[in-house]
């Protein structure tokens, strides 16, 4: 099922404050990492709806990265505590439903953490690419 | 995974087609989602008639910075093959003026519904390319940003053609959301003509000096006794050898005459609601046990309280160790740090106090203390806030290997600022603690904790140590004739004004420099004398030096009560700690927090010419609102879609900010919005099981857009 020309198709869900930001710092760093993730903004972690993910992976998705404050740090309070609950159901709904649930990641970058950025979007295009590509896109044929 | 690698690009072509058109079909079988995507036509926000979106894409170079690695022309050509796309231009800087004329240009001639500029970040140009995009005729939010600078350019440098398909999804994406967008208005609310300054250290003080100048009332909070801060404990600056008190003093008196700063010392924050304009901070004022004059005429005490005459401090039969003074000077439980204090107000030291009442009998008439009292809480409102929450010393006893806390000859800087301080425990004369001696040889230990990767101690620079150990040096050649002096340095960093020639004065006057990190230091148990173990790296050899007195140029930490406080306000820190400025260049004083603002060593080391700086820069930001009267925030406010709400109240627990209502219309329960407390976080919106709520700019089906635009290659 993986050709040649396959490569991952991963979209990282970013909050606004820490994660974007820290992106935006490892690019002022000039820190190299592949370039397999495509990035939505939203303002908060909080914001993301677990359908948003499903959403994701019914599309076809390779992996999802949602990313947000550490905890104590958000922006808005606790909008990353609520929004990783709900990160954390989407991971076990995967399970049940047969597709590895690593294929789905939820991290904390701060927007000190340029570096961290790097070493995040590294580890989780190397995950996908040993996972292959989604199974749903077979599904979906 | 090799011999699968076999299938052609086309094949993959071939199933991209296949899946666009799939597309409208399979939207229909996530139920729920095809209901929230249908949403914008029944939102309760008016878009106006209902026309053909008509997008605008600009690629930006910015020089080579973004088309060294990403082919803008290709960028281009794919932009104009998109939905609704109906101009694609580029430009070498787009955030020029000629760059933006292209926007608003492009938006009167080809009648544009909405923007895309791929360039930097949106935390950069955003507000730019909203108000060409606004100079152009279109409502400043119907424009979306493409980051292809940051977060693609620059971090896939040498892998241009991954970039550029990178940098043509990103254009999809956004294109995706800018078709989608709506006219939006930010909310326009009022500033209260009032400001707060939290740390009354000298960054706290001028900020609160300054913003009472300009006018604006000021609460001055400071969680000790006194205020004055570390400075206070201060002998000499470098490089004018100014005495600290002296250049201090008057500022603390000003802050304490100032008719507009409204001083809470021995005060805490306790919580902070609101928003930038309207901060409503609840402070506890910590029981002093002792009531100022005012507070004792409040209370009918006529021609009461703490006049500062010092009858109850001798007749205290408790004995502490002086904190101001490093705990080298006693104190007594009811207390001032030292005589210059302002307020000068006696205070009570709980802990130790043991209510026996005779400082109650030595203030006779006064009536000034009061042994019962119980903590307050104040509430004020406030426009803007700066934090100032200054430094502690990196707690040095954790670098075993240089003994301090274990030979009594090992001290700390601030230790020596006290012993060498007239007003100091030793009124000045430099003593050995384990005997009283004068030293006759000092060694200096400079970058004690700072500037080390080993672990315990800190990676940063403390940016004074290497300044204030060479005044440290100069006061022994001028306190003790014929004394000798060791510094034991990595690199002598005498950045600022006149602080080369000051490195060079001490050279002249016979201080020794050994480069080289001290490895550990042993005590001789007969004469308490110091053995220093270095590596001259200068030299190449090792170094046995026997001294009187050692002193630590131990590393700067963030204030214990720094992490408390910016969690209050909602400020990040940087994995140190200290405080995260909005830019670490262009808005230093900033945070990501508006309406507050950062001053002094919290957001960093720095010496005293640069926090007064920072905490002037802080005080003009933070006055800026005020004297607008006014602020924009913007619009990203959740609203309830009433037809769909089940009423269930799920976001009203959800909301952080207490935003969200359950309130009765047409005989059942939907959810309300108050706009005034909603800060547009969408953690409701995030939720929400029936879609019910609209989160402005960031709603469901522009999010749901730019998820489909990437996966199912832009057609909806």
């Amino acid at each position: 099922m993986a050709d040649e020309t396959w490569k991952p198709k991963i979209l990282g869900i970013l909050c606004n404050w820490c994660s974007y930001a820290g992106a935006d710092l490892a690019g002022g760093g000039r820190i190299q990492y592949p370039p397999d993730v495509r990035i939505v903004r939203v303002m908060c972690s909080g914001r993301i709806d677990a359908l948003f993910v499903l959403k994701c992976f019914a599309d076809g998705a390779d992996g999802v990265l949602v990313s947000g404050c550490h905890f104590g740090d958000c922006h808005y309070l606790e909008g990353n505590f609520k929004g990783a609950k709900r990160m954390f159901m989407v991971k076990r709904l995967m399970k049940s439903i047969g597709l590895d649930d690593r294929r789905f990641r939820m991290t904390f970058v701060s927007a000190s953490e340029g570096a961290k950025w790097g070493k995040v979007i590294t580890d989780v295009v190397t995950t996908i690419n040993e996972l292959g590509p989604s199974p749903i896109k077979e599904f979906n044929k | 995974m090799a011999e699968k690698k076999k299938a052609s690009t086309k094949k993959t072509e071939a199933k991209k087609q296949e899946v666009k058109h799939e597309a409208p079909v399979k939207q229909e079988a996530p139920v729920k989602m095809e209901a929230k995507t249908q949403a914008p036509a029944k939102v309760p926000v008016t878009t106006g008639p209902k026309v053909k979106p008509r997008i605008g894409v600009f690629i930006c170079h910015c020089g080579t910075n973004i088309a060294g690695s990403i082919d803008i022309k290709a960028v281009e050509a794919y932009a104009k093959t998109l939905p609704y796309v109906v101009h694609a231009d580029n430009y070498q800087y787009i955030c020029s003026t000629p760059g933006q004329k292209k926007i608003t240009d492009a938006i009167k001639e080809q009648k544009l519904t909405g923007t895309v500029v791929a360039a930097c970040s949106p935390r950069l140009h955003e507000p730019t390319f909203r108000t060409a995009t606004k100079e152009g005729g279109l409502n400043p939010f119907r424009f979306e940003m493409a980051n292809i600078r940051e977060q693609n350019a620059w971090v896939h440098m040498h892998d241009k053609e991954a970039a550029t398909e990178k940098a043509k999804d990103a254009v999809r994406i956004a294109v995706a959301k800018a078709s989608l967008l709506q006219d939006l208005t930010p909310k326009t609310v009022s500033v209260e003509k009032a400001a707060m300054v939290v740390g009354a250290g000298i960054a706290g003080m001028q900020a609160a000096l300054d913003l009472a100048a300009a006018g604006i009332k000021t609460y001055l909070i400071e969680k000790s006794p006194s205020i004055g801060g570390r400075m206070s404990q201060l002998d000499k600056t470098f490089p004018t050898l100014d005495c600290s008190q002296c250049i201090l003093t008057p500022k603390m008196v000003d802050v304490g005459r100032s008719p507009n700063i409204e001083l809470m010392t021995y005060c805490d924050v306790e919580s902070v609601e609101g928003f930038i304009g309207n901060f409503d901070v609840t402070i506890r004022k910590k029981a002093r046990g002792v009531l100022s004059m005012p507070e004792a005429e409040a209370k009918g005490i006529v021609g009461g309280g703490c006049n500062g005459c010092g009858d109850c401090e001798p007749v205290c039969p408790v004995i502490k160790p002086n904190p101001f003074e490093m705990g080298m000077k006693p104190r007594k439980a009811i207390y001032i740090y030292h005589p210059q204090v302002v307020p000068l107000l006696y205070t009570i030291d709980w802990d130790s106090c043991v209510k026996c009442g005779l400082c109650v009998t030595a203030c006779g008439e006064k009536k000034a203390i009061d042994l019962e009292q119980k903590d307050e809480f104040v509430k004020v409102k406030v426009g803007t806030a700066i934090l100032a929450t200054g430094f502690d010393l990196f707690p040095i006893e954790k670098k075993t290997e240089w003994g301090y806390k274990t030979y009594e000859n090992v001290v700390t800087s601030l230790e020596f600022e006290r012993l060498i301080c007239a007003s100091g425990p030793t009124s000045g004369h430099l003593i050995r603690p384990s005997d009283g001696e004068t030293p006759k040889r000092v060694a200096f230990v400079l970058c004690a904790g700072s500037r080390d990767n080993a672990g315990i101690g800190k990676p940063y620079c403390s940016r004074f140590c290497c300044m204030y150990s060479l005044k440290h040096a100069h006061q022994i050649y001028e306190k003790i004739p014929g004394v000798a002096s060791y510094l034991f340095y990595m690199d002598i960093r005498s950045f600022g004004k006149m602080y080369e020639e000051f490195y060079y004065r001490i050279q002249d006057e016979g201080a020794k420099f050994i480069r080289g990190r001290v490895a550990n230091i042993l005590e001789d148990p007969a004469t308490k004398n110091l053995h220093v173990y270095a590596d001259d790296t200068l030299l190449n050899r090792p170094v046995d030096m026997e001294v009187d007195l050692v002193v630590l140029a131990a590393a700067v930490q963030p204030g214990w009560d720094t992490d408390r406080t910016r969690k209050l306000f909602g400020v990040s820190c940087s994995s140190d700690g200290w405080l995260l400025e909005a830019h670490p260049k262009l808005n230093p004083c900033g945070t990501t927090t508006a309406g507050v603002f950062i001053a002094g060593v919290c957001q960093g080391p720095k010496d005293i010419p640069d926090t007064v700086s920072s905490a002037e820069g802080a005080a003009s930001a933070a006055s800026i609102p005020i004297h607008k009267g006014e602020v924009e925030l913007e619009p990203y406010f959740a609203m309830c879609i009433e037809e769909k709400c089940a009423g269930c109240g799920m976001c009203v627990n959800l909301c952080p900010y207490s935003a969200l209502a359950l309130v009765e219309k047409d005989g059942r329960k939907v959810m309300e919005v108050t706009e005034a407390k909603c800060k547009g976080c969408g953690t409701c919106g995030g939720f929400c099981p029936g879609g019910a709520i609209w989160m402005n700019h960031f709603a469901t089906p522009q999010i749901v857009a730019q998820i489909d635009a990437f996966f199912l290659g832009g057609e909806r």
